[in-house]
């Protein structure tokens, strides 16, 4: 083989070598860094080359961790409440507003805006909302007549209520959005034919509109899922985790095992548990593409063959 | 089965007006046929009467009962659109189905009619399949398989073949006149293919720019035009249309103008004659042009040829006639001089004549 045909086969790899050389930087080796370090005793003090190993222990010592145990039966808690709440709202809202309306574009920039602001913003923003003396909430309900007012930030159940309440508020423009462009995509005709053939407005959305854009919910309801796992700002700024651990998300007992703790290893091996469970979440999402996409591929097919 | 009544039909968006009141009566298991170019307003129509889009003015009358305020399930119809408008996500059987299921009839009789469609659209074996994995022919097949199925009282088609090709086109054609045979229902239909037209219609609605222009049977439309445009419209190849004056020559009325000077027929004559204004366009379809190299001059044309366009047992020649275009049908097997003057006897029943400035028949 002469190096020129040899040279030429190597163009393309040598294209590629920037960005697998990012890759390799900035993803690969922090993830095998922290992997390595959940295998280690390891404090801040000490370079990591003068940590102990200590093989499985970080990952065998979760097992038994009670507060670790509690924060990832949060997140879950927290997570599914918050998605389902938002996919309902979402797609509710969704399909109120799948209309000709003047100044439809002004509303849905509108509608996306608590999607920009910075999470400790909004976790501030919330804080003092949620305050129990000058707070909107509890002022609004002393001036109806509810001297008490609520302990949002101080009960364990109202306190999971209040981040539940915050992240709804900031994530459900995301599925909104995301399914009105699905909703507006749907073919319109379809739709006129239902109408024609007998189909009133509930049936239309629930034989029609839904199982139309399910493709686009699921993938949706995934994205959503694996960010709501991963919620720290909003909530370390509001509660902290409190009080005790009604409110402490993995991300944030993850944070706290590090800084407060020292213990840089465990803190590793809390981050790779969340890491395998997020993964299983993408794969899952993966595989459902893959599905759609197979038997998308396979129809045509069998479409092509008939035409033939 | 209904009779349908169009009263004073106005479609207006915003301040912009479509429909400018159309009048129009169809007859109880009629086929009716709605044609024109692209923004006639013959679909605005027809999905008005569909109940998809908002009468602004004027009423719908189905057996004399206004239903213009109605939703469009609570008309009794069926229709089939151009882009075949079946539910992606559910079976052939599934969508052939779905408007009977809506109403909760029982599944045996749903069953039932839906095999007994299926069968005579050869869809039976693709009961299964999702429209996904159907080619167009096919979809076009559930398309009118899920109207038939619906047993309605009006059956409405928007453009239904536009989306296939030529040869699936000819066949699916036949297909839908025989089904009009058999089911004895009221038909409209929206094309803008005037051969759909003519071989489809009991009655044919021409329109142009919001209006009707002429409405009639197929032969009706073909031999007696009430102006240009429709006579223009229908046919293939096109009519031809040479502008003219009228002169009178000891009573015998003709047309003179650039390179030919055509003698009237005498039941034309007087028509033409009492004409007020002089400038006429005459109108003669290609197969009313018969190649006759010893024709009188007062009853033929003398083209030279600018293009011919061989299509097998015909040939299509464009020609020129003093500046004018001609196009004329000829056997392919008739020998011919391609480079000199070839005459052309006119039929003299296929003589027509139009008003140049109102483009009205005479």
């Amino acid at each position: 083989m002469s190096i020129a045909i040899r040279a030429n086969r190597l163009t393309p790899y040598m294209f590629m070598a920037p960005a697998v050389l990012i890759l390799v930087v900035a993803l690969l080796y922090p993830i095998g860094y922290m992997v390595y370090a959940s295998f280690l005793d390891w404090s801040p003090s000490q370079r990591i080359g003068e940590a102990d190993f200590v093989g499985l222990r970080n990952y065998a010592n979760l097992l038994t961790d009670e507060a670790f145990r509690e924060s990832f039966w949060v997140t879950i808690k927290f997570a599914s409440v918050v998605v389902t709440l938002e996919m309902i709202i979402g797609v509710g809202l969704a399909l109120l507003l799948d209309r000709n309306i003047r100044g439809m574009s002004m509303l849905r920039t509108i509608f996306i805006l608590p999607m920009m602001i910075a999470p400790i913003v909004v976790g501030l923003m919330w804080r003092y909302m949620y305050h129990p003396t000058v707070g909107i909430f509890n002022r609004t309900l002393k001036s109806l007549g509810f001297e008490e007012g609520i302990p949002w930030l101080s009960d364990s159940t109202w306190s999971f209520v209040a981040v539940v309440i915050a992240d709804v508020w900031q994530w459900t423009p995301f599925i909104f959005i995301l399914s009105l462009a699905a909703m507006q995509s749907l073919p319109r005709s379809a739709l006129e034919a239902a109408e024609i053939d007998g189909a009133t407005g509930w049936q239309k959305i629930w034989m029609i509109k839904l199982p139309l854009m399910m493709p686009v919910l699921i993938v949706t309801l995934l994205l959503r899922l694996i960010d709501a796992f991963k919620v720290l700002e909003v909530i370390l700024v509001l509660t902290n985790g409190g009080p005790g651990l009604s409110t402490e998300i993995v991300a944030l007992r993850i944070f706290r095992t590090a800084q407060e703790f020292q213990e840089l290893g465990e803190a590793a091996a809390m981050s790779n548990s969340l890491l395998m469970l997020l993964m299983a979440l993408t794969i899952g999402m993966f595989v459902f593409n893959k599905i759609q996409e197979g038997r998308a591929e396979r129809m045509r097919l069998a479409a092509n063959q008939e035409a033939h | 089965m209904p009779k349908i009544v169009l009263e004073g039909l106005v479609k207006r968006y915003g301040s912009i007006e479509v429909l400018h009141g159309i009048d129009l009566e169809m007859q109880e298991n009629e086929f009716t046929v709605f044609v024109g170019p692209s923004g006639c307003g013959k679909s605005t129509t027809l999905r008005m009467i569909a109940g998809l889009e908002s009468v602004t003015e004027g009423e719908i009358y189905v057996d004399g009962k206004p239903v213009s305020h109605l939703e469009p399930k609570a008309r009794d119809l069926a229709m089939v659109f151009q882009d075949y408008a079946l539910y992606p996500h559910m079976n052939v059987a599934k969508n052939m189905s779905f408007a009977l299921r809506l109403q909760r009839r029982p599944k045996a009789e749903i069953d039932e009619k839906v095999s007994a469609v299926a069968a005579t659209l050869g869809l039976t074996p693709y009961l299964n399949r999702k429209p996904g994995a159907l080619s167009g022919g096919q979809r076009q097949r559930v398309a009118m398989g899920r109207a038939l199925t619906r047993d309605s009282a009006t059956f409405l088609f928007d453009e239904p073949l536009s989306n296939l090709d030529a040869k699936l086109r000819g066949e699916m054609r036949a297909e839908l006149a025989l089904m009009s045979e058999r089911v004895q229902k009221n038909m409209i239909y929206v094309t803008h293919d005037q051969i759909e037209a003519m071989t489809l219609a009991d009655r044919i609605v021409v329109m142009n720019g919001g209006y009707i222009q002429q409405q009639g049977s197929p032969e009706e439309l073909f031999k007696h035009p009430v102006n240009k445009f429709v006579a223009g419209f229908l046919g293939m190849p096109p009519m031809n249309f040479l502008d003219g004056v009228i002169s009178n020559r000891d009573g015998k009325a003709f047309v003179e103008g650039a390179g030919f000077s055509i003698a009237l027929p005498p039941e034309k004559t007087a028509v033409a004659l009492s004409h007020p204004a002089k400038d006429v366009t005459l109108g003669i379809r290609p197969s009313d042009l018969v190649y006759d190299p010893a024709a009188r001059d007062e009853h033929a044309l003398s083209l030279s040829i600018v293009v011919s366009e061989y299509i097998g047992a015909q040939t299509v020649l464009l020609c020129d006639c003093g500046g004018q275009k001609v196009e004329v049908e000829l056997k392919s097997t008739i020998p011919i001089d391609k480079s000199g003057q070839l005459r052309f006897a006119i039929n003299p029943e296929g003589i027509h004549l139009f008003d140049q400035k109102t483009e009205n028949a005479l």
